[in-house]
């Protein structure tokens, strides 16, 4: 097997270029995160992040450089299942009720009927949802089918997290109640996330790291560290440092649009 | 009605059924003032009965021949049902290949359009000379008539699943098969339910009209266009009536099926939420 010191992610050179109209998404992007990391990316919207995100999952492929995902091509690690995949929307199945759309995964894999509702059970609990086992996705509400989405992406333990924007519908105060139940469920399950939001507070509250992406072509404006200590609380939000990093990622938002004459 | 908090697996059928009496009063209302309103209207305007007979006399014609009427009721349901059962499984089969295969859509699909615009009872006399006069003819407009409603709405259900559904199956690694399986088949059963209730009217009309143009004297069409031929009005109404009977059976037979299948469908939970 590959050393232990494989990266989570590598990305080498990835340039995508849209065959329709020949839009640049992403251009030239070099990257390494390391396994344990919470990763974001944050930039306009339009920049790519979304792309760039689908390529490390293997569901959109570079028009050049490659993307190694813990050693193996994504292509394999798709195959292998090492991706727990959050949308903006929740993407539920209305015909299946709640247990049944977190065992999907499960059943895709080939577990036993009784292993499969083993873990759903654990994952039900994980994210609060018990008392909701046989409820179909729509008497949910948003906070609740998004809760339901990440037990999914969670149930079979997925090497990699790559979640799109999965709070971006969602109102203020469940979007901050579901933030501290996403890092607890990170904590707990040791797993790798890439995040995508266009959120700066929501960046700098989630992240280890936060990889600032330029307008399109979108190309890396910045990497800033996370120094918060962790674990993060409803408190971290009011650290001056938690100011200081919210102001770094503004500046470097701005570096490139039309108003920062050079 | 008020917001009743449902217990959660499913309703009773006895509640199911009770609700539909309540909800079916205003129309029962309707269907008797229509009645009141139609018997009335003869005797005023004193209509001839070869324009319109009195509901009360289709009613004792529907009593006094109702065995024979009956008999060719059946006979001619059983043409539309393997009508409807030949036409919709072929549509079925047709969306999911032109599914499976855009290429192959893309092809065809323009051909079914235009297939589509042809008025298909045009072809009766010509379905007699290919299928002969007796059920085959009948069943092979029928199945007609009900093959494109069903194949344009289920391959629009198979085809109108969300990108992000997709993804999060190519993420689990699935395979087309997959796919097809557990998600596309799934989200067409409301489309596909919404055309079969379409065809299963289609199917009774394609049925008796293919019966005008010769066909066993047990039949529907034939009893309707004999009786009219005879003057014998009432007759003929009386044979509309069975016709009327068994269709609305059909599509509510399908409205049926079409709740056990999607239990899991918001619409099967009725109004409250």
């Amino acid at each position: 097997m590959s050393t232990s010191a494989a990266a989570a992610v590598t990305i080498d050179g990835v340039t995508k270029t849209f065959a329709k109209g020949g839009t640049v998404a992403v251009q030239d992007i070099d990257l390494e995160f390391q396994p344990g990391e919470f990763v974001s990316l944050i930039g306009p919207s339009g920049c790519g992040k979304s792309t760039l995100l689908r390529v490390i999952g293997d569901l959109v492929q570079p028009t050049t450089g490659t993307v190694q995902v813990g050693g193996k091509s994504a292509h394999q690690a798709r195959l292998d299942r090492d991706y727990g995949m959050v949308f903006q929307e929740a993407v539920l199945f209305d015909w299946r009720t709640i247990t049944k759309n977190i065992s999907l995964p499960l059943e895709l894999a080939g577990w036993d009927r009784s292993r499969r509702n083993e873990r759903v059970k654990e994952m039900i609990d994980l994210v609060e949802l018990s008392g909701f086992e046989n409820h179909h996705p729509w008497e949910l509400s948003g906070g609740m089918q998004m809760r339901v989405a990440i037990a999914r992406a969670l149930s079979f333990d997925p090497k990699l997290l790559l979640m799109d924007e999965p709070f971006g519908a969602l109102d203020e105060m469940t979007r901050e109640r579901l933030n501290l139940e996403l890092l607890r469920i990170w904590e707990a399950s040791g797993s790798t996330v890439v995040f995508v939001t266009h959120s700066i507070t929501e960046a700098v509250f989630l992240s280890t790291r936060v990889v600032v992406m330029s307008p399109r072509p979108g190309r890396v404006a910045g990497i800033v560290d996370i120094d918060l200590p962790q674990p993060r609380t409803g408190d971290t939000r009011e650290e001056p440092r938690f100011f200081e990093l919210a102001t770094e990622l503004r500046e470097l938002l701005r570096g490139r649009t039309p108003e920062g004459v050079h | 009605m008020s917001s009743v908090v449902v217990p959660e697996p499913g309703r009773s059928l006895a509640r199911d059924f009770g609700r539909g009496v309540r909800d079916w009063i205003p129309a029962v209302v309707v269907l008797v003032a229509i009645l009141v309103g139609w018997q009335a209207a003869i005797e005023v305007f004193d209509i001839q009965r070869f324009l319109l007979p009195k509901p009360t006399a289709i009613a004792s014609r529907f009593w006094e021949e109702r065995s024979t009427l009956w008999a060719a009721g059946w006979f001619t349901f059983q043409e539309a049902f393997w009508g409807f059962v030949a036409g919709c499984s072929s549509a079925i089969l047709a969306a999911l290949l032109l599914a499976r295969f855009r290429p192959l859509g893309a092809a065809l699909m323009p051909y079914f359009i235009a297939a589509n615009a042809v008025p298909i009872i045009a072809f009766a006399p010509i379905a007699i000379a290919w299928f002969g006069i007796d059920k085959g003819s009948k069943i092979a407009i029928a199945a007609v008539l009900c093959f494109f409603p069903v194949l344009v709405n289920m391959l629009k259900g198979l085809t109108s699943v969300r990108p992000s559904s997709i993804e999060l199956m190519h993420s689990y690694a699935a395979g087309n098969r997959e796919i097809f399986r557990r998600v596309r088949i799934p989200a067409s059963l409301p489309y596909l339910f919404a055309s079969l209730k379409v065809a299963s009217v289609l199917a009774m009309i394609g049925a008796i009209v293919g019966e005008y143009f010769g066909g066993s004297l047990t039949s529907l069409g034939i009893q309707i266009k004999s009786a009219a031929a005879l003057f014998n009005f009432e007759t003929a109404w009386a044979a509309i009536l069975v016709a009327c009977i068994f269709g609305i059976a059909f599509y509510l037979a399908i409205s049926l099926l079409e709740r056990v299948a999607m239990r899991w469908h918001p619409s099967a939970r009725g109004a409250q939420s």
